[in-house]
């Protein structure tokens, strides 16, 4: 994949985003000014560090943030046009699960432990059309079939915990594609797995995928699975988008020294090293980031300018944004 | 499922035997005189009460006098009473239904309360309701149930002249009323008392189920709920409620024994005639056999209170029917 | 910052547990102050005449039927409460904590065979044993009302110290110390203890209301600590009999009780609260 992608009609179009959270150090903003889109049937990356606000951009989209956080105004999260920022209660309902589904992180405690999975999975079909209690559950079982678990009909009558990890993470995915949605929002969708199930997952996802035409936003910290499975990426820092790029991009030319650092952090076998790469410091507290640039003080390359003025996303080849002054006075980079 | 009751079941019987044998011992080993009520205690010469143990075998060396109540136990023979000189078995049979109808009916109303109230304030949580409610329960929780006996018939019997406060029924009516007329009656007077028990207890149960509730609604699978664009409804009663019904359900059925305390102080205020006034009046007696009897007794409805919960809880927790 | 003082300051800016916190210490010196501050609860200068007088300047808070100043009873009865609400808790926290950390640390037999036991403990009727005992024993001192009460209800704190003590025996850093060559109690004293302390302060604090109420209920009945010494429960014994004429010996003791109790449970609330954050609740 080379050149700038063909341009799309965006599916998701998120605006400005801001999600500040009230606290008794403050208040912090989790997620500060982003912007991000997504086309139809495509897969993008949200990738960054714990802590950086990226599952928190997912909640917001689908509008479940409670307080003591909230979307600051100014925000706007369009879907096919629609601000759903701007919905009444009972639209925003019939959005989520149904156009815009939420995959959670730890399948364990994303699933109700008292309530059969088979149930679970109905309820989301019954939520959003009008069929019968046996032809939900009977989707149920064929949406189990389709994620690639075993013996469903028996399998739809158990619980969580009677299950593997893997066949939770399965399940959940089939609560989240029952009603077929358009834009799957995969938050860390392997990390609580093994390795070797982590792969089954994506190669899981992956053909769904196809199957339904559906878009993905796969948010997650590890870039390996972004490498191969995204077309796009935005790499996130302290609440904002540090960089965007093809994946193909982002990978050969990486332009902001976060993402650099990232990428540097990973270990190779074809190298010999004594200690691995990190990047130094830490991530700031959501009450307190640093002013100006927000990664001045872990980058290699600051100066004064760094410290005094926020960079804005400038754009670096077409199609290519980094956050970094380094975009405008490549001569200023250390060696 | 039923090896699970199986066992619970073990276990109480278990218990039960516990509480015979503690019992037995506590009241045999704590010094003071016993089955003497405190005048005839002062005035008694020695050799009358040494005639007195003789008679009902309280010389006897402790083991001996272990084994005899266990072995009258295992027939059903609870022994007599000192001071009413009837069978211990026949007061309790009159006594027990009374304490159980004054207990349930408390029981059953502060859970429904206590529940309601507690629900109320973890959907409105933080606002201003929340805090009224909880400073209102938490004073309620703090008030010692007796006393809030005595304020009630202070102010609804004397003051207002509402309800009627003492006894179970009314003195004097009997038999003219039909049967509903008498159970309405009855009911009547159960007002003061139930609610002098259930208010507190209510209290209780409205705590914790805020916690519990608000525990529950902020577990990652009710904003998974949410994000399926289930109507909140759903979320709340389907979801978070039957997760946070375990932990209260359990807690009623360790309620047990705080009805039956608070039995005992509240049916000598309003003059109940069930099991608490019973215990009372044997406490002050120093009526050994009742004693006893009313502490086994009420070990029985203890187990079964928790036997009962352990039960439920695991009809509604799934997790729970497969531990050990 | 440590987790103490962390806690600290969550205690700090949590407000109603402040206040439960300050209430609970001006009980304690009124309690302390008693004997000073009020005349004597004992005296009855005039049996006749001052039998059951409405308050007064002499009298604030009037007399009951022995004559009796109400407010110095009520001052001194907070003695009572105090010592037994207390000195129940700690000592029942001490047992329960003993047991927890023996089951905790033993092997599995001993664990089973404890723990047993206290499930057994548990399910018996506290108030009934309670009931059945004092009311053969005339003369109890309060010891022996702290040590009975403590006695039936140390098997909470048993349980959570041994969950505590389960938790932490695999936890890393114990496996650090053991490695570095720590001896058994050693790793107790410096490593366990610290992390069991929080939830037990949390336990026995949130239980000196209960035990407040249990003790005020025994001498409501005449049981435990008995008259002439004055204690709320039995103030309101007295009180009951001339509860329509003169109100204010029953109302004086318990409004005492219900504020110490929502004193204790506040304060108790707010550590716990404090030592275990949770946004929500």
């Amino acid at each position: 994949m080379s050149g700038p992608p063909a341009p799309r009609a965006p599916l998701l179009e998120v605006h400005d985003l801001t999600v500040n959270f009230t606290g008794y150090d403050g208040v912090a903003r989790a997620v500060d000014g982003v912007d991000l889109a997504v086309a139809d049937g495509e897969t993008v990356g949200l990738v960054g560090e714990s802590g950086c606000g990226k599952s928190v951009t997912a909640l917001a989209i689908l509008r479940l943030i409670e307080p003591p956080g909230h979307i600051a105004h100014g925000s706007s999260v369009r879907l096919e046009g629609r601000d759903l920022l701007a919905l009444g209660a009972k639209e925003i309902r019939a959005v989520r699960g149904n156009h815009v589904a939420l995959v959670f992180q730890e399948p364990l405690s994303a699933l109700n432990p008292v309530l059969k999975i088979g149930d679970q999975i109905a309820e989301a079909i019954r939520a959003h059309e009008a069929v019968s209690r046996s032809t939900a559950r009977w989707r149920a079982v064929e949406m189990l079939t389709a994620v690639g678990i075993a013996d469903a009909e028996r399998r739809a009558a158990s619980y969580p915990h009677q299950l593997s990890g893997g066949m939770r993470q399965r399940v959940l995915l089939a609560m989240a594609l029952a009603c077929r949605p358009k834009l799957l929002l995969a938050d860390e969708p392997t990390t609580a797995l093994d390795v070797t199930i982590q792969a089954e997952i994506l190669e899981l996802l992956d053909g769904l995928q196809q199957k339904l035409g559906m878009a993905v936003l796969l948010i997650t910290h590890n870039l390996g699975i972004v490498a191969e499975r995204t077309r796009r990426v935005y790499v996130m820092y302290a609440g904002q988008i540090v960089e965007e790029a093809t994946t193909a991009q982002l990978f050969a030319q990486p332009a902001h020294p976060y993402t650099e650092g990232l990428l540097a952090a990973v270990p190779r076998l074809d190298e010999r090293r004594e200690r691995l790469r990190a990047i130094p410091g830490q991530v700031p507290p959501a009450y307190a980031w640093p002013a100006g640039c927000r990664f001045h003080p872990r980058c290699p390359h600051a100066w004064e300018k760094c410290a005094a003025e926020a960079p804005p996303l400038l754009e670096v080849a077409p199609g290519h944004k980094a956050r970094c002054w380094l975009v405008e006075e490549p001569m200023r980079r250390k060696k | 499922m039923l090896r699970f009751a199986a066992r619970r079941l073990a276990f109480a019987v278990v218990s039960v035997a516990a509480v015979v044998v503690i019992t037995f011992l506590l009241v045999h080993a704590a010094p003071g005189t016993p089955m003497l009520g405190t005048a005839e205690r002062t005035v008694a010469s020695p050799e009358t009460i040494a005639r007195q143990r003789a008679l009902f075998g309280i010389d006897r060396p402790l083991p001996e006098q272990f084994l005899r109540y266990t072995g009258n136990l295992l027939r059903g023979e609870l022994g007599e009473s000192f001071v009413l000189h009837r069978p211990v078995a026949d007061v309790l049979r009159e006594a027990v239904p009374r304490t159980l109808l004054l207990g349930g009916t408390a029981l059953v109303v502060s859970l429904l309360l206590g529940l309601a109230i507690g629900a109320l304030q973890a959907a409105r949580h933080h606002s201003r309701t929340d805090a009224l409610l909880g400073a209102a329960t938490l004073v309620l929780y703090s008030v010692p149930v007796f006393w809030l006996g005595l304020i009630l018939v202070l102010v609804f019997g004397e003051r207002l002249h509402w309800l009627p406060v003492s006894g179970m029924t009314s003195a004097g009516l009997g038999e003219g009323l039909s049967p509903l007329g008498r159970a309405l009656d009855v009911a009547r007077h159960l007002v003061l008392p139930a609610a002098s028990l259930a208010l507190v207890q209510a209290a209780a149960f409205a705590r914790f189920q805020r916690s519990a509730l608000v525990e529950s609604l902020g577990a990652e699978y009710i904003r998974a709920a949410r994000a399926k664009g289930l109507p909140e409804r759903t979320v709340l009663l389907k979801h978070a409620l039957r997760g946070a019904l375990a932990p209260t359900i359990t807690l009623a059925g360790l309620s047990v024994p705080y009805f039956l305390a608070g039995s005992v102080l509240v049916e000598s205020i309003f003059g109940w005639p069930g099991l608490g006034r019973v215990a009372y009046d044997a406490i002050f007696a120093r009526d050994y056999n009742v004693i006893t009897a009313t502490a086994l007794v009420s070990g029985v409805l203890v187990a079964a209170g928790n036997l009962l919960a352990d039960v439920a809880v695991a009809a509604v927790d799934p997790r729970v029917r497969l531990d050990r | 910052m440590s987790p103490w003082r962390a806690a600290a300051r969550r205690f700090r800016r949590n407000r109603p547990a402040v206040l439960g916190a300050v209430l609970v210490a001006a009980l304690a010196l009124a309690a302390l102050g008693a004997p000073l501050l009020a005349p004597d609860p004992l005296a009855q200068p005039d049996p006749v005449r001052l039998q059951d007088r409405p308050p007064s300047a002499a009298h604030l808070l009037g007399t009951d039927p022995y004559s009796r100043d109400v407010l110095s009873r009520t001052l001194n009865g907070a003695r009572v409460s105090l010592l037994v609400g207390v000195g129940a808790a700690l000592l029942a926290v001490t047992l329960g904590t003993g047991v927890g950390l023996a089951a905790g640390l033993a092997g599995r037999r001993t664990d089973e065979v404890l723990m047993r036991g206290v499930d057994v403990a548990l399910a018996l009727p506290r108030i009934v044993l309670l009931l059945a005992v004092f009311a053969v024993w005339d003369q109890a001192p309060a010891s022996a009302v702290v040590a009975l009460i403590a006695a039936t209800g140390w098997f909470q704190a048993s349980r959570i110290v041994r969950a505590a003590v389960l938790s932490l025996r695999e936890a890393d850093f114990v496996s650090a110390a053991r490695a570095l060559g720590a001896t058994k109690p050693a790793i107790v004293r410096r490593h366990l203890l610290p992390h069991v302390a929080a939830p037990v302060i949390v336990s026995a604090s949130l239980d000196v209301g209960n035990i407040i109420l249990l003790e005020a209920g025994l001498s409501y009945l005449g049981l435990g600590v008995r008259p002439p010494t004055p204690t709320w429960g039995n103030m309101i014994m007295d009180g009951k009999d001339v509860l329509f004429s003169a109100p204010w010996v029953a109302l004086a003791p318990g409004c005492a009780l219900v504020l110490t109790v929502v004193a204790f449970n506040l304060a108790g609330d707010g550590l716990r609260d404090a030592f275990d954050p949770r946004m929500a609740a």
